[in-house]
């Protein structure tokens, strides 16, 4: 095994996971890292974490997470303030807003992208917990 | 089927997939393999009309982009990166997936016709600032071609521009399918795929004739005899 797949396959560990024999109607709100490779229709929120939809996923919702790595199947809007990976095999139907955005070959993409800049922080007192992405999408055919 | 030597760098199509095997279907249309499958020769290419293409947007930004040619990172990368919102429509995907993989269904069906349109091109009127059609024109029947265009006609916003590339070669037997990713602004990498026959090859009279409700149309014709061509809404 390469060790690509066993990057893929360990990218669910640590995740609170929707395995791929359950379906979920309505709104789920994830304060960890998140691992769907059921059904979900409805909203899911991430703000601060890593979404992953995983191969056998399938996502009908508007989707915020800090990080969106799509897998499987996501119908809706995505804003990922950090970034969204689109891989090979996946197919993504909606509107993307993020900061960057990587799309491997063989993924299905239909919609529009707005690269938006990270706000920087307010008041000042808190330091920053990670730099801002550039606004750049990613190098082209990057995979892991 | 083989391409002649100086016909296999040339320009074509926005798809790649398995060399097909045997030779062309007689109806001219082989079913549409699977993207980013299958061997791939790739190559750079100067591109005049891509170089017009940007530098009607250069110094602007914030402009909205509709890619036709499907996602692909550089594309992405490169329109973002200028500033640019961009639509991606995988126009042969979706002309596959309503009109089946080998064309058993009429792209003169006038319900075909309008379902596909709702798939692949339904926007509000004047929504783009500009148009990478690619080459996708020459994989549609004469009846879909005219809708496409001017549906087309009608999402571009007046005064905005449209890259769209032809064979200028009217007796070409097949042709590979391409994927096209933009490097610079003058500069395609081409990936080509297998081969097809497309469905119809244009000559300036024709394409003048079927950009004739646009503002003007302007040629420019490479080594690889291909036509790459501007249209102005």
């Amino acid at each position: 095994m390469s060790n690509m797949s066993v990057g893929r396959v360990d990218e669910n560990k640590g995740s609170a996971t929707i395995g791929k024999a359950v379906k979920i109607v309505g709104q789920i709100f994830s304060k960890e890292d998140l691992y769907v490779d059921g059904d979900v229709e409805g909203t899911v929120e991430a703000l601060e974490h890593r979404l992953i939809i995983g191969p056998h996923g399938t996502v009908h919702a508007t989707v915020k997470a800090r990080e969106v790595v799509a897998q499987g199947t996501v119908q809706g809007n995505v804003e990922a303030t950090e970034k969204i990976e689109i891989r090979k095999d996946a197919k993504l139907v909606g509107d993307i807003r993020t900061a960057r955005i990587i799309i491997e070959d063989g993924a299905y993409f239909k919609g529009s992208i707005d690269i938006v800049k990270p706000e920087p922080a307010k008041g000042g007192s808190k330091p920053q917990q990670s730099a801002p992405a550039p606004v750049a999408a990613a190098a082209p055919n990057n995979k892991p | 089927m083989p391409l002649p030597g100086p016909l296999k760098n040339m320009f074509r199509g926005s798809k790649g997939g398995e060399p097909p095997k045997g030779p062309v279907a007689p109806s001219g249309r082989q079913p549409f393999p699977k993207r980013h499958s299958g061997e791939e020769v790739t190559s750079t290419r100067t591109s005049r009309g891509l170089e017009e293409f940007f530098n009607h947007i250069r110094d602007q930004s914030g402009l909205t982009i509709l890619d036709l040619g499907g996602a692909t990172q550089q594309n992405v990368s490169f329109i973002t990166n200028l500033g640019h919102r961009l639509y991606s429509e995988d126009f042969l995907q979706i002309l596959s997936e309503t009109f089946g993989p080998e064309d058993t269904v009429d792209q003169a069906n006038p319900g075909r016709i309008e379902y596909f349109l709702r798939q692949a091109l339904d926007y509000p009127e004047g929504q783009f600032d500009g148009v990478l059609v690619w080459d996708v024109l020459e994989y549609l029947e004469p009846a879909l071609l005219n809708a496409v265009v001017d549906r087309l006609q009608k999402i571009v916003r007046p005064k905005s521009y449209m890259l769209s590339f032809f064979h200028s070669d009217d007796k070409l037997d097949a042709v590979p399918f391409y994927t096209f990713r933009i490097q610079e602004t003058n500069t395609l990498h081409v990936a080509e795929r297998g081969l097809h026959r497309p469905v119809q090859l244009f000559n300036n009279r024709s394409l003048e004739k079927l950009f004739s409700r646009f503002g003007s149309v302007k040629f420019f014709l490479t080594k690889e005899r291909l036509r790459e061509v501007i249209i102005k809404v």
